[in-house]
Order: C-alpha cells, then sequence, then structure tokens
C-alpha cells in the first residue's frame, strides 16, 4: 500500500475533526499548511475563481448538511460523503495553471495514403516519361576527345552558357567569379537579408520583383547562350543557321 | 468448354488465395513487416492501422503520422523537392549500372560508352536514362528554389534550410558537370575546358583550385579518374548528407511552409 503523504493525511484529519466538532467552521481546503483557518479567512477555494459548475454543486449539495459554507465542499458526518462516497474534493487545479493548452487544433491528413500516395505517383510519372523520353532521344556520345580539334563553338553545360555569355561581355574574372560570386553569395543570405515577416505576395512585391528579374535575366541569358550562338560564340539565329546545342 | 474451364479457374484462384493466405501468416512474413504493414496479413484502413502505416516504419525518418492538410496539396508544392530526390535515386541506380561499365582512363573511357550502347543489354537506354536524368534534377532543384521563394517558405524558422538549400544546389550542379566529362567525348572534353578555364579566373587561388581540380595543367586522363571519384563517390556522399540534414530541418521547422 502506497504511503499517504504526511500533509495530505494532516490535512484530512484536520478536515475530519472539524466535521465532526459541533462548530462547523468552513475547512481551508486549499490553503498548504493551514491547519485551522478562521471562518471568512481568504481561502483561494472561493466564488470568484472558475470552478467547473458540476464540481460547484458537489460542494455546495455537501456544505449543505452541516452548515452552509461559502462554496467549500465539507465533509459531512461519518465517513461517507453526499452520495455515500468517501473521497473527497481536495483542490481544482485550473486549468492554464500547470497545463497550458497553447496549440491550436490544426487540420491535418494522414501520411500514408494522402501523400505517400501522391508521391508514390509522382514518382511513377517521372520515372515514366524519363523512360520514354531515353527510349526515343539519344544522349550525345560525339567523336573522341581529341585536343588538336577545338569544336566551334565550344560550350560549357547549359546551366553554365549564362556565364559563359557574361565572358563576352566582362573580363573572364567579372564574368567568371565575381558576379556568380556574389550573386551565390547574395542567393544564400536571402533569407537574412529580407526582414519582411509576411509571406502573402502583396507585401512581398520588391522580393518577388527583383527575384523575377534575377531568374529571367540569367534565362535569358541561358537561352541567347544556348540557341543563339554560333562558330566563334558569335550572335545567330537559329532558324537561319540551325543549332550549336548539345545536352 | 468454357463451362468447363471456369470451375477450374475459380479453383486456382482458391488455391492462390490460401496459399496468400498462409504466407501471410507465416513467421518469416510477419517479422518482415511490422504491425501495421498494409502487406500485413489483416490489414484493415482504420485511422489507428494508417498512423502504423508510418510509425512503424523506416518511412518515420522521413515522414511524420500526419501533415496539415495543405502540405498535401500538389498545386502547392508541385512534387518539385520529392521529384529532385526522387531523380537522385534514379540516378544513382541507372549510375551503378553504368559503373559496371566503365573505365575512368582517357584509353578506354569513350570505347566503354560505345560498347555499353552496342553491345550490353538495355545499356544505351540506361545511358540515356542517366543523361536525362540528370538534367531534369538540375531543372527540378532549380524550379523547386524558385517555388520555395514565391511562397517565401525561407522565412523564419527555415532561413538556414534555404542555405541548405542553396548548397544542395550547388552539389546537383557539380554533379551534373562532373558527369560531363565522363563519356570522354568532344562535347565532354571542351564543355568542361571552357568551365574549368573559368575557375582559373578566380583572384589569389584560381590557379591552385583549378590544378587540384584537373591533376594537373590541363585535363587529361587524371582529371578523368578525379572526376570520376568526385562523381561516383564524394560528391553524392556530401550530397545525402545535406540532404538528410536539409529533410530533417523541414520537419524540425514545422513540416512546410503555411498557405500564403
Amino acid at each position: 500500500m502506497t504511503e499517504i503523504p504526511e500533509h495530505l493525511r494532516k490535512r484530512a484529519e484536520a478536515a475530519k475533526a472539524k466535521a465532526q466538532g459541533a462548530t462547523a467552521s468552513p475547512a481551508g481546503d486549499a490553503a498548504p499548511e493551514g491547519d485551522v483557518a478562521p471562518a471568512g479567512d481568504a481561502a483561494p477555494v472561493s466564488g470568484d475563481e472558475k470552478i467547473p459548475s458540476h464540481l460547484l454543486d458537489r460542494g455546495t449539495a455537501a456544505a449543505d448538511l452541516p452548515a452552509p459554507a461559502a462554496g467549500v465542499p465539507a465533509v459531512p458526518s461519518g465517513n461517507s460523503g453526499p452520495d455515500g462516497h468517501n473521497q473527497r474534493l481536495l483542490t481544482v487545479v485550473k486549468s492554464g495553471s500547470i497545463q497550458d493548452t497553447k496549440a491550436t487544433p490544426q487540420d491535418k491528413v494522414h501520411v500514408w495514403p494522402h501523400l505517400l500516395l501522391a508521391e508514390f505517383l509522382a514518382a511513377l510519372a517521372i520515372t515514366l516519361f524519363t523512360l520514354l523520353f531515353s527510349i526515343f532521344v539519344n544522349a550525345p556520345l560525339l567523336e573522341l576527345a581529341d585536343y588538336n580539334k577545338t569544336p566551334n563553338p565550344s560550350k560549357a553545360p547549359w546551366y553554365f552558357l549564362g556565364l559563359q555569355e557574361l565572358l563576352t561581355m566582362f573580363h573572364p574574372m567579372v564574368a567568371g567569379v565575381t558576379i556568380p560570386g556574389i550573386g551565390l553569395f547574395l542567393l544564400v543570405m536571402a533569407p537574412y537579408i529580407d526582414k519582411n515577416p509576411s509571406k502573402r505576395p502583396e507585401d512581398r512585391k520588391f522580393a518577388i520583383s527583383l527575384m523575377t528579374v534575377h531568374f529571367m535575366f540569367w534565362a535569358v541569358l541561358v537561352m541567347i547562350g544556348s540557341f543563339f550562338r554560333g562558330p566563334g560564340f558569335n550572335f545567330v539565329f537559329p532558324w537561319n543557321s540551325g543549332l550549336f546545342f548539345e545536352l | 468448354m468454357s463451362d468447363d474451364k471456369k470451375p477450374a479457374g475459380q479453383a486456382l484462384q482458391k488455391q492462390l488465395g490460401q496459399l496468400s493466405d498462409q504466407v501471410q501468416a507465416s513467421q518469416a512474413w510477419s517479422s518482415i513487416f511490422r504491425p501495421g504493414s498494409i502487406f500485413r496479413k489483416g490489414y484493415n484502413d482504420s485511422p489507428r492501422n494508417r498512423s502504423y502505416v508510418i510509425m512503424n516504419s523506416v518511412l518515420y525518418h522521413l515522414h511524420p503520422v500526419k501533415v496539415k492538410r495543405h502540405a498535401v496539396k500538389v498545386s502547392y508544392t508541385l512534387c518539385l523537392g520529392g521529384l529532385s530526390f526522387f531523380l537522385f535515386i534514379l540516378l544513382t541506380i541507372t549510375g551503378i549500372f553504368l559503373m559496371f561499365f566503365y573505365r575512368p582512363t582517357a584509353a578506354q573511357a569513350w570505347d566503354d560508352i560505345q560498347t555499353l550502347q552496342t553491345a550490353v543489354g538495355f545499356g544505351l537506354l540506361v545511358r540515356n536514362m542517366h543523361r536525362w536524368a540528370a538534367h531534369l534534377m538540375v531543372l527540378a532543384v532549380f524550379l523547386h528554389m524558385a517555388r520555395v521563394f514565391y511562397h517565401g517558405a525561407y522565412k523564419p524558422p527555415r532561413e538556414f534550410n534555404w542555405v541548405i538549400g542553396v548548397m544542395l544546389l550547388q552539389f546537383t550542379l557539380l554533379l551534373s558537370f562532373t558527369g560531363y566529362l565522363l563519356p570522354w567525348d568532344q562535347l565532354a572534353l571542351w564543355a568542361v575546358t571552357v568551365g574549368t578555364n573559368m575557375i582559373g579566373y578566380t583572384p589569389v587561388f584560381g590557379d591552385q583550385v583549378r590544378f587540384v581540380l584537373l591533376g594537373g595543367v590541363e585535363i587529361g586522363t587524371d582529371t578523368l579518374l578525379r572526376w570520376y571519384t568526385l562523381h561516383v563517390l564524394m560528391l553524392p556522399f556530401v550530397l545525402v548528407i545535406f540532404l538528410a540534414i536539409h529533410f530533417w530541418r523541414v520537419r524540425k521547422d514545422g513540416g512546410i511552409s503555411g498557405p500564403l
């Protein structure tokens, strides 16, 4: 059998003695060490506190028997409570004092099947697309690498063609290092530069415009480099001179 | 005739059903599929089992049991991050296949690819898939970044995950670029020449970096070995570590970002 904590046992005994005593004084129930609380003293359990109504009802019903005491449950004479029960309300722990329900309920769905199914279908679709594309279009394999035959034009992979395009305009250190370096640095720092807390597009007009201009800048450069540059990396129109582009 | 066949077919179906019941009831089967697995005997679609599908499987490392309803909307993410990851898996699988037939030396590389395409079953197809999936992955990662930017999803508390994401974009580009050299054809040699010449212009240590990357002053068989090692081992290794952090942070930062 578990030991009853000393202070609880004392309190229970005091309450019992009080209830059996001739003068029914209100019990200083929730006062931690108060042995005998004088009548009318500020017992923490009073009317203005939010006690659930059903508990309050039970308390008043119990208090009706020996003497009316301001909403404090007291143990009636004998060993049983109002309905013949032996338990009694020691204290009411209000919600918010030890348990703080901060989280507002969110509309959530199960990952299985709602998310996994979508992921599976997306994976299937991209596999199918790659497979079909690979059946019909072959990856390029030109002739063996030859140091003595420089192809004209020589082009970097498509995602670097924007940089190669810049090379036609600037010194290699500016085009190949400084501009992409600064661009990359700004990209990494974007969350720390953009202090605007809002995610709504109407509040982020500047950020969105800036990024769109940035994306467009590279997209246009990559497209010029890919499709509009011919022999000698000179400007050509693909519909006149054909494509000089390998993936 | 058809009347005779029908009972026979039904009997076969019944036997197959019994067999699958027996297999599913076996100790081996239930040791493989943990409680809640959809392959386990007697799986039924209940909220409890839906939770177990994730909680009792290795997927729990990737996905929570429940996500916000808007997070499963395809129109929000366009699946781009997931597709990037899946393309990486596809590239790993096809890449391992290619490794069986490829030797990274200037004397053998191109011939190996040629042989792979002409003499190996599905060789051409798998090489095609590897190449196209690689381009797709670069594209998917770019688009994923654009999507995240336009949703403002890099804002607190997700700033650091954006940084990781930009790193992943760079690793993706490096993976693609190192792979570009491996066929050792004219396209590979000169595209990489153009690309690595730019590195040489980096101030202070540009020439040294270029020298280390090329294993010499110009592209040769040493470069091929270096880039092969980078491509098949080192960069994927680093990428996977960053991927793990990226995915972990997605969950730690409270799932994917909310609606606008």
